[in-house]
């Protein structure tokens, strides 16, 4: 146990101990929640994620602001980059803002709760598997949500692919609707350098039951990231044909669109 | 006869921990009828206490003689106890025969206890299971097949006869003192098991707060399916540091090797069936139970795993 303070003291520093401890959450006796979730974990996850954030990627975010202080919050982002980075960054972006922090959760891939350590791991700092009934339980419980509609089509496509938006599933609208959750979209720049893949083993893939093995240098490149928070979006909850749900995720996916367009002139180099 | 003015209860599985527990929260104000299949307990001169096969013609007899008002069924062979065939013939056969008993001697009030091993450990599962999710359990093993049976049956009866007013009880893993089953067992051993890698999250519930909403539930007579959980939650592998017990690292992948160990472990408190429940989590949702019934568990689990720490060797 002395051992683990002393690590702790090393790794946690005192402010960032309470402010992780001031962020209110839903959490049980021993500081878990029923996704996983656990209060001593993120204070790793954190204290790591801020040497990402800011050494690694040097993350320039404007916007985040914008995320209600409370209150049920779907966050839409566009994924890229093999691996969920951009998750990780939108997380820590909002989660470490001056003013009133939050701590998201994110909805990850089906394939992760069966990868060991990994699945745990996530789970621990707050990550979620991506099902509908843990998305409607969590905006239940006034939780801002980062969702990637894009899914896989997102992160594993190529290359050559960056920046171009695939179909996004309409889950979330009605998920956002039905909780009267304020969408929030986010326009991420500089995950789809950070590894970029020329093709995808997709026999590999089905042989490992994982998406997608892409192929790909082996590191991990520091491209400079740029998150744009949009401003939120309120859709109410009237009995609408599919046909019209279809048309409000495609306002959210042409803001999304649009900050990405407003990042990609804003850069000034990939690293 | 004059009917008695104390409601009469008959409790199964009654050399359980838990059916104690409820006799003892009960036998001031009800008059109780124990039967046990396993073994006659004494309970006192006031409770009559039978040992007796419910698949025996001599089972009815009890109904005759004694005029229930209520049947609190208690009484399931565990998992990890005799063969399947034996155990769907006391589960599932024998529930059938105690529900058919109840109808035909015109019984107000029946509470089967399930379990929420019914739901099935599956990797996609969502936290907060609430009681309309399906049973998957059935599928993953034979061996919960006959849980998965039981609530069947309890489901037809309770939508066939109203009248009998039954609730089934999906409780966590209920732990404690006297408590035998395989979670239990773990908890309270020297080391334990773990799948490498995997440590899902679980819930505990103490046996005096298992057997507080169970007594809950006799006093309000609304039919249902409910979960019975405490909003608390804790990762496998933490609440076996927290009993005090070594973890014992198995390589859980491939998905095969896991088993293969257990099988030839053959350990009683970890057993292949149950892999599951040990690398991925089923969590469910107690609220509506807890605001039904208006029941809050009073055992945190800091207190459950003292129990288990304290009690590593007993004197």
């Amino acid at each position: 146990m002395s051992l683990a303070a002393y690590l702790k003291s090393k790794l946690v520093p005192a402010d960032l101990d309470e402010q992780v401890n001031r962020i209110r959450k839903p959490i049980g006796s021993l500081g878990y929640d029923p996704w996983g979730y656990n209060n001593e974990a993120i204070k790793y996850g954190f204290s790591a994620a801020r040497q990402i954030y800011e050494k690694y990627f040097r993350v320039s975010a404007s916007g985040v602001e914008k995320i209600p202080a409370k209150g049920p919050v779907l966050i839409i982002a566009n994924h890229s980059g093999q691996l969920p980075i951009d998750g990780l960054l939108i997380g820590y972006a909002l989660a470490s803002r001056p003013e009133n922090p939050r701590i998201p959760r994110a909805m990850i891939e089906r394939f992760f709760p069966t990868v060991p350590w990994l699945g745990n791991l996530l789970n621990e700092v707050g990550a979620v598997l991506g099902d509908p009934v843990n998305c409607a339980k969590m905006l239940a419980n006034n939780e801002a949500v980062i969702v990637f509609p894009e899914g896989v089509r997102g992160s594993g496509k190529l290359y050559r692919d960056r920046y171009q938006l695939q179909r996004f599933g309409n889950g979330f609208m009605h998920l956002a609707m039905k909780y009267h959750a304020t969408i929030v979209p986010v326009g991420v720049v500089g995950c789809e350098e950070t590894i970029p893949a020329i093709a995808n083993i997709k026999p590999l893939a089905r042989a490992l039951g994982v998406p997608y093995v892409p192929v790909a240098l082996p590191v991990i490149l520091p491209a400079k990231v740029h998150l744009n928070f949009g401003d939120p979006m309120i859709f109410d909850n009237r009995e609408i044909p599919e046909e019209q749900v279809t048309e409000r995720v495609e306002a959210v996916k042409a803001e999304i669109s649009r900050l990405i367009d407003k990042g990609l002139s804003e850069r000034k180099g990939l690293f | 006869m004059t009917k008695p003015q104390r409601p009469r209860i008959l409790i199964t599985g009654a050399a359980g921990a838990l059916a104690q527990q409820v006799i003892r929260r009960l036998r001031a104000t009800c008059d109780l009828v124990a039967v046990d299949f396993r073994e006659q307990i004494y309970l006192g001169d006031d409770i009559p206490s039978y040992c007796i096969d419910f698949n025996k013609r001599v089972f009815e007899d009890l109904f005759r003689r004694y005029q229930f008002d209520g049947v609190i069924h208690l009484g399931r062979i565990l998992s990890s106890q005799l063969t399947r065939m034996r155990r769907y013939n006391a589960n599932v056969l024998g529930t059938q025969k105690l529900l058919d008993l109840s109808h035909k001697y015109g019984i107000r009030r029946v509470i089967v206890l399930s379990t929420y091993h019914v739901y099935g450990a599956v990797a996609y599962n969502p936290a907060l299971i609430d009681e309309s999710a399906p049973l998957k359990s059935a599928g993953l093993s034979a061996d919960l097949v006959d849980s998965v049976e039981l609530e069947n049956l309890a489901n037809i009866y309770l939508w066939r006869y109203p009248e009998l007013n039954i609730t089934i009880l999906r409780p966590c893993n209920i732990v404690g003192p006297g408590v035998r089953n395989t979670m239990s067992t773990l908890l309270g051993s020297e080391r334990a098991p773990a799948l490498a890698g995997f440590s899902p999250m679980m819930q505990f519930i103490h046996i005096d707060d298992m057997a507080d909403a169970i007594v809950a539930a006799w006093a309000k007579p609304v039919k249902g399916v409910f979960n019975v959980a405490p909003q608390d939650w804790v990762a496998y592998q933490h609440a076996l540091k927290l009993c005090g017990c070594r973890k014992i690292p198995i390589p859980s992948i491939p998905p095969g090797v896991p088993k293969a160990i257990a099988r030839l472990l053959n350990l009683r408190s970890f057993p292949p069936y149950l892999m599951a429940f040990f690398k991925y989590p089923v969590v469910i949702d107690g609220r509506a139970f807890a605001k039904e019934f208006g029941f809050t568990p009073k055992r945190p689990l800091k207190e459950i795993f003292r129990y288990y720490r304290d009690n590593k060797r007993p004197v």
